[in-house]
């Protein structure tokens, strides 16, 4: 299990290295919401999802909504990092032509499942999707993440309601609870109280861990799929940016631009943590 | 009248920095105008204001149906509310608030969509409103503008709070050409006279009015004299300058960063097939949806330029032989 949890670190750190790339290469990016769920991603894509990279559109997938969509460059580097495509690709970030925009493109990213951008409709989508595969016979699961500040619109809630009303146990929704949104802090805009009640109010089986933690995301993850009958959530206690001190605590951190140098410092930083978990990895 | 003072070169002002700080000065020196955001103050550099003045700048999060709800109430109230967004979020995902909520409520708000079109790059095809003039010219008695540059931004803003109904402004973030002269005044409803010629009328819009003069230039060397408009007003659209250009020239284009569908084009269309039929064309986005890329690569991605001007021009002008 230890050598499990470290793997999914160093998965997690190479996520973050190449949302940091891929924003590097264009100079300026979504770094804070990117960052904040690598711990997340890396735990589903690393350990949980029934995937095929060669197959991205296979209908018997396990599924993964990104219902913050300008997370792209934490999704793209998860993906690339899984084989979906060249790993290098993601460094097209934005660039005429790409099929790596700012915003998830089902119709562009291999491995993409939803397309999103416009905050809050991932979350139906994710419902139609989930409702489908059971209507369908199918048992995939599916993931939605979805943002705190995001969550300041209603038709998440809607979708909530829905998810709940219909017993779609085969969701779980993953709140990045980074406590930011892009103007500022969530308790200063538009104070959401407490997530947790809430989703236990919308009829959600709910748990809440430290979301930067792999191993607390793993066993809560592992705990909401043997839910049965009702929705599962949880809440993640993240930090936006987390994983590079700099950016943690810089104020204005939704999008960021910055010089080559100074990604090249971030991304250090986290080359730095990579080499004794992988060293611990290989020695396991 | 507004002087002009175009020769191609950018406005040295962001019309980010003139959004703000117009929104502030009017929030300023009206106690009734209140403004609106859901959670882009940091867009267009009006969240410090909010820090300081909570009850003057409201920050509704990012809630924009809500946000039109929250705004038209405040009109009920007897405030002039500005609300901001991405255009996007301004049109299409809080339409039927501002239709029903605002228009036919009665509660007169100003609605400012940011990065209209093209101008929305890197945020990609999500963000980026090719309709949302289409939706607000169905909304009935709505003014609808397409700005120019951060002179005529200031003065329609200004304006635009004192206006009865919905009034919907599409303006970028970035600088635009320099095309008016500082303290010019525009007339609502009034087109302005870019450049007189007899051979074809260039009717354009926003950012697309620099392409259009660029255009002009080109053509006039080839001997083509075009009658540039800025029809800055969308809604209520300058008919008798469009009837007195197409009388004139017998030939209109009309460009536009937006669809071809419902928007400038259609409303150029919709006045010369009833009142003066006469050969049109658009240089416009033809039925496609947005992508995301730099904002001179989606130009010429979607044909916006002084060239694709220049060559349906060109056609206008071959076809009247
Ligand atoms: C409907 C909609 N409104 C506004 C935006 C612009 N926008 C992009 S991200 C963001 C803030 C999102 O905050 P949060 O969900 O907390 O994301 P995170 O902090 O995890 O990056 C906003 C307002 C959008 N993409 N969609």
């Amino acid at each position: 299990m230890t050598a499990d949890i470290k793997q999914l670190e160093a998965f997690a750190t190479r996520i973050r290295i190449g949302s940091l790339e891929a924003i590097k290469a264009r100079g300026f990016g979504h770094v804070g919401g990117s960052l904040s769920i690598a711990d997340t991603l890396a735990v589903l894509y690393g350990a949980v999802m029934r995937i095929d990279p060669q197959n991205p559109r296979w209908p018997e997938r396990d599924k993964l909504v990104c219902s913050k969509g300008h997370a792209g460059p934490a999704i793209y580097a998860t993906l690339g990092l899984k084989g979906f495509f060249p790993y290098e690709e993601i460094k097209t970030l934005n660039q005429p032509g790409t099929n790596f925009p700012s915003h998830c493109d089902r119709l562009k990213t291999p491995g993409v499942d939803m397309t999103t951008g416009s905050l809050g409709q991932g979350t139906s989508l994710a419902a139609g999707m989930a409702l489908g595969d059971r209507l369908r016979g199918r048992d995939s699961r599916m993931f939605l993440i979805v943002g705190d500040g995001e969550l300041n619109e209603g038709q998440p809630w809607e979708s909530f309601m829905f998810m709940s009303a219909q017993k779609l146990d085969n969701i779980t929704v993953l709140i990045d609870w980074n406590k930011k949104q892009l103007d500022g802090y969530v308790s200063d805009i538009n104070d959401p109280h407490d997530f947790k009640k809430k989703f236990e109010a919308f009829g959600f089986h709910t748990q809440q861990v430290n979301g930067n933690s792999v191993g607390e995301v793993y066993h809560a993850v592992m705990a909401a799929d043997e839910v049965r009958g009702m929705p599962r959530a949880i809440v993640l206690d993240t930090i936006k940016g987390a994983g590079v001190k700099e950016v943690e605590d810089t104020f204005s951190n939704h999008s960021m631009a910055a010089a080559a140098e100074v990604f090249d410092g971030w991304i250090n930083s986290l080359t730095n943590k990579l080499s004794p978990l992988e060293g611990e990895v290989s020695h396991a | 009248m507004p002087k002009i003072v175009y020769d191609g070169s950018n406005d040295p002002r962001t019309f980010k920095d003139v959004i703000g700080s117009t929104i502030i000065s009017l929030l300023d020196n009206d106690p009734d105008v209140i403004y609106v955001d859901a959670d882009l103050m940091s867009t267009i550099g009006t969240y410090k204001y909010h820090q300081e003045h909570p009850d003057r700048a409201i920050n509704v999060g990012v809630s924009e149906a809500n946000m039109m709800g929250v705004a038209g109430g405040l009109a009920a109230a007897g405030f002039k509310p500005i609300a901001h967004t991405f255009g996007p979020f301004a049109s299409r995902r809080s339409y039927d608030q501002v239709f029903l909520s605002a228009g036919y409520a009665h509660n007169d708000i100003t609605v400012i969509g940011t990065d209209p079109g093209v101008c929305a790059a890197f945020n990609g095809g999500t963000h980026m409103p090719f309709e949302d003039v289409a939706l607000y010219r169905a909304i009935p008695t709505a003014t609808i503008f397409d700005v120019t540059d951060t002179v005529m931004l200031e003065d329609i803003l200004r304006q635009a709070v004192n206006l009865p109904g919905v009034k919907y402004i599409r303006v970028g973030r970035k600088s635009a050409a320099k095309v008016y002269d500082t303290g010019s005044r525009f007339q609502v409803g009034q087109a302005v006279k870019l450049r007189d010629g007899k051979d074809i009328s260039i009717i354009s819009a926003g950012i697309m009015v620099h392409e259009a003069l660029q255009a002009a230039e080109t053509l006039a060397k080839e001997g083509i004299e075009a009658d540039v408009l800025d029809m800055f007003t969308i809604k209520p659209l300058d008919e008798s300058a469009l009837l007195e250009s197409a009388h004139k020239t017998r030939a209109v284009l009309a460009a536009e960063n937006h669809s071809k569908n419902g928007g400038l084009y259609a409303a150029v269309c919709e006045t010369l097939s009833r009142e003066l039929p006469t050969r049109a064309n658009f240089v416009a986005v033809d039925d496609e949806y947005g992508e995301v890329g730099p904002q001179d690569y989606l130009q010429e991605r979607y044909g916006l330029t002084a060239d694709a001007i220049v060559a349906r021009a060109r056609e206008l002008v071959n076809n009247k032989k």
